[in-house]
């Protein structure tokens, strides 16, 4: 095989600290190389580096013979060098055709040459078996589909190295399954791919070789079918992880949670369940199943249409978000960026965001109160900042989630309800937070977790209920929690799977 | 064992990074680098003017500066919390009147009814902008412009366009007065600016500002009543405006219904300078006094000067400018 891309010795540092200590990346011709790390390994500030939106301190780029410099993203792209971004950046209000022609339309004097456009996008999405008519608007678009232009558009630049970040954390099983198909075939069409990942279960299916780093190291490159699972954890933890989901002897109690027949137009109806002290309960479902929009009706962040909320046995009527908290509820939301964390503020301001009020000597801020429960949740967490007055936005992703859980742990819930608890973090952090769940429903609290990750729930939860467009299609205990049996009840009866 | 010792290696580097005295490190420059071009403002104006570095003229200086500077402190907290205010000129007339009506030889009410009144109708304006915002979800800007126009529209039919005179003696004091050879608008605006400090830095209201402006949604989930915070800001913030305006009443001795149009685009300015984000959430009170003083500084220099008003506007769209490319400049070399 050609070798198409060779990086040596990289190096790059911030403000006086290395983050990439010679590093070596090859790709081969119509390759898919996965590429694997925790958070902060310094896999994102290579591929900035590949992008040109970063300068190497030291070390040199190869495409094919000849040694390149990467200035800037627009050099990057000329020379065949792509990426489809984790967070997918299209205007919404533009149709597919004109995303695809952004910033290159094709003009008559100056005026936009829609026909010649509209051939050549059908052409581009044909060549990838794709059914997404040119004239829909991309806010119409599922995310898949959404990706799928994105790999149409940089494809058609003529890209020969696509860089790949997460592409499967947002889309369902059916979904991977296409996106796999369309990766084989633009392998057999030559083009090379560097995947990022933190689904380690799918690597297997997908990618080449794979290579591993941790704190700005290559640790390992190898060929896929020669590393198993455990021993990519072990390069990339720097440790043996004997269980990811711990052992956990929780003792299952009374009902705590009851939701009756609760109802929101458009999002989910009549949703009846029970949530008992001492209990891990899962929520499973595919993207859009009103998961999400259940429990934050359950924290009243929304209100529900119709319906009741129960807890410890007597009826609640929660107004605002402020209600359910004092009722000890706790909602750790999904998108901790957006709904979880003030990304200007420290460690401490948001770890004490929700008690500064009860902790506040008349109306003054108790800092010193704050700090020492903030440095108290650093510690029990093992939360790696420098101090409690870092900035929480410079943070990595899994220790951002874990002030986010040391903000709702200050108010002392006995009812957590966990929104895809651990999404985009990395296999370290999940195990400490599933260790942390199961500590606090041996200690008698309840947990309720949504994920999308199947094996998860598996892992972890004592029951799950399963959601599909809106209803709870079911409920798997013990021994019959399996992906098969979830994700039975998961899909949409009559449309089996299918996409475009 | 390697990675050990990288791991030393690491820890050394942080402490050294810790090791730099607060005064070298980026973060000190950055965060007082508007108090330093003050310095150096007031350095070139003292070298190149010296009338400008005397005790009357600095005065002066504060005292021009103190009408806007207690409008701007209120726009601080509008702006932290991530919305705007544009009815502070119009509330202020309003409230102007009402004032110098109740303080005129007319009505002859003390001096403290004038007060109440003025900020009182302030408070008035200030919860309908606030309910708009914050409970109907009329964007900011929309809102206070509406009450923008309806405000002076209500203060000059309010007397049909004419100005109201013979205020009371005490009232007219009240603005032109000196203590300890301060005048007394210099301690409004000081006490103004001490109390917002406080309610921004040491109460857990401030923080909620902070929050709010920092990221609404996430607020929302901490259990943070956003409309009430917001409602709150508003009401603050027209509270200031009427009491602005009673100062004005007092200081030109009149109630006139033109009076304050086109200040909030000074208070805006000031905040801007002084490094107060526009979306929100980043910003202090400090700043914004040292804004309304560069903005003070300037005006006063271009006067000493003898250079008329009209450059004094192009002068000041440059400092703008100037400011927020420097704020520009230095968040993205933090970034990087």
């Amino acid at each position: 095989m050609k070798n198409i891309l060779q990086m040596q010795d990289i190096c790059k540092s911030f403000s006086g600290v290395e983050v990439l200590h010679s590093v070596n990346l090859d790709l081969y011709e119509g390759e898919v190389l996965a590429l694997v790390g925790e958070n902060g390994a310094g896999k994102s500030t290579l591929m900035k580096i590949l992008m040109g939106i970063e300068q190497p301190n030291a070390g040199k780029i190869f495409l094919g013979e000849e040694e390149v410099k990467l200035d800037n993203p627009a050099k990057a792209l000329d020379l065949g060098i792509a990426m489809i971004h984790q967070e997918l950046a299209p205007i919404p209000e533009m149709t597919v055709e004109e995303n695809l022609f952004i910033g290159r339309e094709l003009s008559h004097f100056g005026f936009v040459d829609s026909r010649k456009q509209a051939q050549l996008t059908k052409e581009w999405l044909g060549n990838l078996n794709l059914r997404i008519p040119p004239t829909t608007k991309m806010q119409d678009l599922s995310i898949s589909q959404t990706q799928m232009v994105e790999i149409t558009k940089a494809i058609s630049y003529n890209s020969k190295i696509l860089i790949m970040d997460e592409p499967t954390s947002a889309i369902t099983e059916a979904e991977v399954r296409h996106l796999f198909e369309i990766i084989n075939l633009l392998k057999k069409n030559g083009i090379s791919i560097i995947y990022i990942s933190h689904k380690l279960q799918e690597l297997p299916f997908i990618a080449d070789r794979v290579q591993v780093m941790r704190d700005g190291h290559i640790i390992s490159v190898a060929i896929m079918a020669e590393k198993s699972e455990r021993q990519i954890v072990r390069d990339m933890v720097g440790r043996e992880i004997s269980n990811i989901y711990p052992k956990c002897d929780n003792n299952i109690t009374e009902p705590i949670l009851e939701v009756k027949h609760l109802n929101k137009k458009g999002e989910f109806e009549d949703v009846t369940f029970t949530l008992h002290a001492g209990e891990k309960l899962g929520i499973a479902g595919l993207m859009g199943a009103g998961r999400t929009e259940l429990v934050s009706t359950i924290f009243c962040v929304n209100r529900p249409d119709s319906g009741e909320v129960w807890v410890d046995g007597e009826k609640v009527n929660f107004r605002k978000p402020s209600d359910a908290i004092k009722k000890k509820i706790a909602l750790v939301p999904e998108d901790r960026k957006l709904m979880g964390l003030n990304l200007a503020m420290n460690v401490q301001e948001n770890a004490t965001m929700c008690i500064d009020k009860n902790i506040a000597k008349f109306y003054f801020l108790n800092n010193p109160k704050g700090s020492l429960l903030a440095k108290e949740m650093v510690k029990k967490l093992s939360i790696k900042a420098h101090s409690t007055k870092q900035e929480v936005g410079n943070l990595s992703g899994g220790n951002q989630q874990k002030v986010v859980l040391a903000k709702w742990l200050l108010t002392e819930p006995d009812i957590l309800l966990f929104d895809e608890p651990t999404r985009g973090i990395d296999v370290g952090a999940k195990a400490e937070i599933f260790e942390l769940i199961n500590n606090l429903v041996m200690n008698g609290k309840a947990a309720l977790i949504i994920s999308s990750e199947m094996q998860e729930l598996v892992g972890i939860a004592d029951r799950v209920i399963v959601m599909c467009e809106g209803k709870i299609t079911g409920e798997v205990k013990g021994e019959e929690i399996t992906q098969e049996n979830i994700m039975a009840l998961a899909s949409p009866k009559n449309k089996n799977g299918s996409i475009n | 064992m390697q990675n050990q010792e990288k791991d030393q290696k690491h820890n050394t580097a942080t402490e050294q990074n810790e090791k730099v005295p607060f005064y070298k490190s980026s973060q000190f420059w950055k965060s007082t680098g508007i108090f330093w071009a003050l310095v150096i403002l007031v350095i070139i104006m003292a070298i190149s003017q010296p009338a400008f570095l005397t005790k009357p003229n600095l005065i002066n200086i504060l005292k021009q500066a103190s009408i806007t500077g207690i409008l701007a402190i209120g726009l601080t907290l509008v702006l932290l919390t991530g919305g705007i205010d544009l009815s502070v000129g119009s509330v202020l007339a309003v409230a102007c009147m009402a004032a110098a009506f109740l303080t005129s030889d007319v009505q002859g009410f003390p001096v403290i009814v004038g007060f109440i009144a003025g900020i009182g109708v302030g408070a008035i304006f200030g919860l309908v902008n606030g309910f708009g915002i914050a409970y109907i979800g009329f964007a900011p800007f929309i809102m206070t412009m509406a009450t923008l126009s309806a405000a002076r529209g209500i203060a000059l039919v309010s007397t049909n366009n004419r100005p109201i005179f013979n205020l009371s003696r005490t009232f007219i004091d009240v603005s032109n007065s000196i203590y300890f050879g301060l005048p007394s608008l210099v301690y409004y605006f000081l006490i103004v600016a001490v109390l917002a400090y406080i309610l921004t830095k040491k109460t857990v209201f401030g923080k909620w500002i902070y929050a709010v402006g920092g990221n609404q949604i996430a607020a929302k989930y901490s259990g943070i009543n956003v409309e009430k915070v917001k409602l709150i800001i508003y009401m603050i913030m027209g509270s200031l405006s009427g009491l602005t305006g009673v100062l004005m009443a007092s200081r030109i001795t009149s109630g006139n219904p033109t009076v304050g149009e086109g200040y909030e685009l000074d208070a805006i300015a000031a905040c801007v300078i002084g490094g107060v984000s526009m979306s929100g959430g980043a910003g202090s009170v400090i700043g914004t006094v040292i804004g309304v003083l560069i903005l003070g500084v300037i005006s006063n220099g271009f006067d000493i000067l003898g250079i008329s008003s009209n450059y004094q506007r192009i002068m000041k769209g440059l400092v703008i400018l100037l400011a927020v490319f420097i704020d520009i400049r230095s968040r993205s070399r933090k970034n990087s």
